[in-house]
């Protein structure tokens, strides 16, 4: 018995380090070479911050960061608002038509990004919506929606009903129940669902290609194309970048789960 | 029926001016783009949809060209293989991530995600660097002596299945793990007690009970894998794939009614997928 | 007990699956302890939320101090809810939980405050004020969710299960302390449990529930000396149900007959006649057995078994046609009859209840 269960023990920590090992050793290679000296992105040629300094004096670099940072923010913030504001009135009610609406919402998840792209750009086209920043808000909203909607969703209804009930057999207007009681109990999950969507935003190619502007350009794109001729290290750095933005947003998310958690879920 | 008071009125009226912009947007961003693209799909090659267009399969039709049928193979042979290869490492890691204990298991999930929050792109660079030819790779294998020549990784069919499982292994790990960690394992305990070997009890009791999981993580896999578009050219090598067909289509071939024609197909699959899967009894399949 | 302040007017709901009450009414009084009792489904939480206002009936009305609430929502009434669940805002300390209905009703902050530490001290809380709902254990949080529901003043407090989800012990106790807390205060309370032996132990009136109707609504002397139904009978408290056809009705006792023997019951309530099928219903406690046989009565049996059972010895045995009786004796086990012995069945008249007896309860 004794002798079975120490086998186990061995043998499930080296195969999960194993994986996780697989898992980052790319992105450590990305960060490692983005402070190659030399040109080349497969041998080393010695350490230098050099390619971060050509970035920042990129200004179209600048632009693409500035651009990201825009887009990621208003559609993370609309889906928000509007993935938030649907969960709340589908999670309990009974509107007719509520499965269909729900349906069609979370639908992109399922679709091919690259259907979904050129669908944009045809009715987009079709329509006489510009592209560029405009269409890059729409449509980055548009696959945002579900990610906080789900979120929300499923923790509110994971949530006791007596708790709202409570509230207004205590006095509050459903108003008031909204503002007190159930906003500040999703606010943990609209918060994660809106990082997500921060993160769905930032790492989207497919869409952005087909409905942005010649004028326009984002960092995931300017990689991209970086990358379809080869790859340097200034695509390295402005990756390491990209890579650091959203550690930061998944740091302070789970930071945040984790103290609210604290407060509403601890033991004594 | 019931009669109905002031009070569950007013709810309801609030709960539907809060679908409202969520509704909208399904149906002009999401609704109306698909039908968009069904409706050009079916009208001739070269013009727009329009209302009152003649519709013609002719799109479809041409889709069974012998070379177009062998790129949907190649896609769907690819996502056949990436689910494979998912589930054979994605399997074992969430059962010993949901059996690990408490504390290791929430640091485990935290590394299992943050791959996932980050930039796909990013991630499958990282692998073309360590791949290259002159890159980490080769050169720690040089410098064991176990090659004189550098191995030429990138382009091979290896080389893009690799990124494939990379970036879609997580969408098998999470929902494996969240199987074995709702299973009740005194079930197990009680077939190790009847008598089965630590290994007929994994068949007979813990395979079948995480069945929901496994088949959840196939389908989050297999569906994205048929669609997927930058990967191959990212990693090199003639592999063509549907997403790089449509692409084509679009951008080089401008032939949007076959390209649309395409992507139907592409949905179809995708839903065709999905629907068996939810047919079978399968979970909703959320996010994580 | 005279001033009626609650009043229920044939209430029906139906949910769309069959009728879940019909046509309930009921009074309630000021300062009066009514708990509907029955098993899961009966409606009676229905019943409670209608009071509330967080559910609307079909049919009926519910008049609250003579004014008709039944369209008003449940903050516009002056009852108040301790839910099954508790139901404490997780997000909130002990004391905002227990401010909430203070401060959404615009009370200012001082008397909030007074009252808040009023309502702790009532229910012997005040050293945990600023504890978060997740840091206390279940009796405490229950505790809570009575001084939140009380702190509002409300005109009547409803109690759904509130003690089903304590262990025995903390159990009793709470019962004490709510009947306590219920007489000080001299608030009105419609209280809702599935436990007979907690309906009797705290109430003034208990209504039981069964398939959304009163089955008997009464005190609980009425209902466990004199139950109305078969069901209301076998419900609370064991019991064994004779059914016979009356043979002889003098005014005072009737005797009845069946298969087994006859036996006599009072029948000062119960309106008797000759020729009659009646069911008579004989708590276990009060059912005799004799060795000899007993005036009044002919019901030998034949003894299964006698059980030690902690102050007194259970006798169980078989009627002539194999009914199975218990009856709960006051013999030393040493005294108690043995199994095969032949035993004589017999109860005094006045403590055996002619069931659907016409002249009680309403």
């Amino acid at each position: 018995m004794a002798r079975r269960k120490k086998k186990r023990k061995i043998f499930s920590p080296i195969y999960m380090t194993l994986v996780l090992i697989v898992l980052y050793l790319p992105i450590l290679m990305v960060i490692i070479y983005s402070f190659n000296a030399g040109r080349s992105i497969g041998a080393w040629q010695g350490f230098s911050t050099n390619w971060y300094t050509r970035l920042f004096n990129n200004a179209l670099m600048g632009d693409a960061l500035k651009n990201s940072l825009i887009l990621a923010g208003l559609s993370a913030g609309l889906a928000g608002v509007i993935g938030t504001l649907g969960a709340i009135g589908l999670a309990h009610g009974h509107i007719r038509g509520g499965n269909a609406i729900e349906s069609l919402a979370t639908l992109p998840m399922m679709i091919p990004e690259l259907v979904l792209g050129m669908a944009y750009l045809a009715v987009f086209t079709a329509v006489g919506v510009k592209l560029g920043m405009t269409a890059l808000v729409l449509t980055h909203t548009a696959f945002c929606v579900p990610y906080v909607f789900i979120n929300v969703k499923s923790r509110l209804v994971g949530m006791d009903p007596a708790i709202e009930e409570a509230a207004r057999d205590l006095g509050a207007s459903p108003m008031r129940v909204l503002r007190d009681i159930t906003i500040p109990l999703i606010m943990p999950a609209v918060i994660s669902g809106m990082m997500l969507a921060v993160a769905m935003s930032l790492d989207d190619v497919v869409i952005s290609f087909f409905v942005t502007s010649a004028e326009t350009t984002t960092l995931p794109l300017k990689i991209y194309t970086g990358l379809r001729s080869g790859g340097t290290p200034e695509i390295n750095a402005l990756s390491t970048l990209m890579l650091a933005l959203i550690f930061v947003l998944v740091g302070l998310s789970q930071l945040m789960r984790a103290r609210s958690d604290k407060k509403l879920y601890s033991s004594k | 029926m019931a009669r109905n008071t002031a009070l569950r009125r007013s709810d309801e009226r609030r709960n539907a001016l809060f679908v409202l912009p969520m509704a909208l947007f399904a149906v002009v961003l999401v609704a109306l783009p698909l039908v968009y693209v069904l409706g050009t799909s079916l009208v001739e090659s070269g013009q727009d949809f329009t209302f009152g267009a003649a519709f013609t399969l002719d799109n479809y039709k041409k889709l069974l060209r012998a070379d177009y049928l062998k790129v949907f193979l190649n896609s769907i042979q690819l996502a056949l293989y990436t689910t494979l290869v998912s589930l054979i490492i994605g399997y074992p890691f969430g059962y010993f991530m949901a059996r690990a204990g408490r504390r290791w298991k929430a640091l485990l999930m935290m590394l299992v995600i943050i791959p996932f929050w980050t930039s796909a792109l990013v991630r499958i660079y990282g692998w073309k660097i360590l791949l290259q030819a002159n890159g980490p790779i080769n050169a720690v294998l040089r410098g064991l002596g176990l090659i004189d020549k550098n191995i030429k990784f990138l382009g091979s069919y290896g080389s893009v299945l690799l990124a494939m499982v990379y970036c879609m292994i997580s969408f098998m790990i999470l929902p494996c793990h969240s199987a074995v960690d709702k299973m009740d394992f005194t079930l197990v305990e009680a077939a190790r007690d009847l008598g089965s070997n630590p290994a007929r009890a994994f068949v007979d009791v813990t395979l079948p009970l995480t069945m929901p999981g496994i088949l959840a993580g196939c389908v989050l896999v297999f569906v994205p894998s048929v669609g997927i578009f930058y990967l191959a050219d990212i990693m090199g090598g003639g592999l063509v794939l549907v997403g790089n067909l449509i692409r084509d289509q679009l951008l080089k071939v401008r032939d949007w009614n076959t390209g649309s024609a395409m992507s139907m197909v592409l949905i179809i699959m995708s839903a065709g997928v999905y629907l068996l899967y939810r047919r079978s009894g399968g979970d909703d399949l959320g996010v994580f | 007990m005279q001033e009626v302040l609650l009043s229920l007017k044939n209430i029906s709901k139906n949910f769309g699956e069959g009728d879940v009450l019909s046509g309930v009414s009921l009074d309630v009084h000021k300062g009066e302890f009514v708990t509907l009792l029955g098993s899961s489904g009966c409606g009676k939480t229905t019943t409670l939320r209608i009071i509330s206002g967080l559910e609307t009936p079909d049919s009926g009305e519910v008049i609250l101090n003579g004014q008709d609430m039944t369209d008003l929502p449940p903050e516009k009434r002056p009852v108040n809810t301790v839910f099954q669940s508790y139901a404490l805002f997780p997000h909130m300390n002990v004391e905002k939980n227990v401010a909430y209905g203070l401060k959404v009703r615009g009370m200012d902050k001082k008397a909030a405050a007074d009252r808040v530490a009023q309502m702790l001290e009532l229910v012997q809380m005040s050293e945990y004020a600023k504890r978060m709902p997740s840091q206390l254990s279940g009796g405490q949080r229950q505790r809570i969710a009575i001084a939140r529901a009380l702190a509002p003043q409300p005109q009547l407090l409803l109690l759904d299960e509130p003690l089903g989800a304590l262990d025995l012990q903390l159990r009793r106790q709470m019962q004490i302390e709510l009947k306590r807390l219920q007489k000080k205060l001299g608030i009105t309370f419609v209280y809702i449990t599935h436990d007979q032996e907690e309906a009797i132990n705290m109430s003034d009136r208990i209504a039981v529930m069964r398939g959304g109707k009163f089955e008997q609504l009464g005190t609980p002397e009425e209902i466990y000396d004199r139950p109305k139904t078969r069901y209301v009978a076998q419900f609370i408290g064991r019991s064994t149900i004779l059914t016979g056809r009356v043979v002889l009705a003098d005014g005072s006792l009737a005797v009845v007959e069946n298969e087994n023997g006859s036996f006599t019951v009072d029948a000062d309530y119960a309106k008797m006649t000759v020729g009659e099928m009646c069911d008579i219903c004989v708590r276990t406690e009060r059912m005799r057995v004799s060795r000899t046989p007993v005036e009044g009565f002919s019901l030998p049996a034949t003894v299964r078994e006698a059980r030690y059972a902690g102050g007194s010895v259970m006798v169980y045995v078989n009627l002539a046609d194999g009914t199975e009786v218990a009856a709960e004796c006051g013999f030393r086990m040493a005294d108690a009859p043995k199994a095969g012995d032949t035993v004589y069945m017999h109860w005094n008249p006045a403590q055996a209840a002619v069931i659907g007896g016409a002249s009680y309860g309403a």
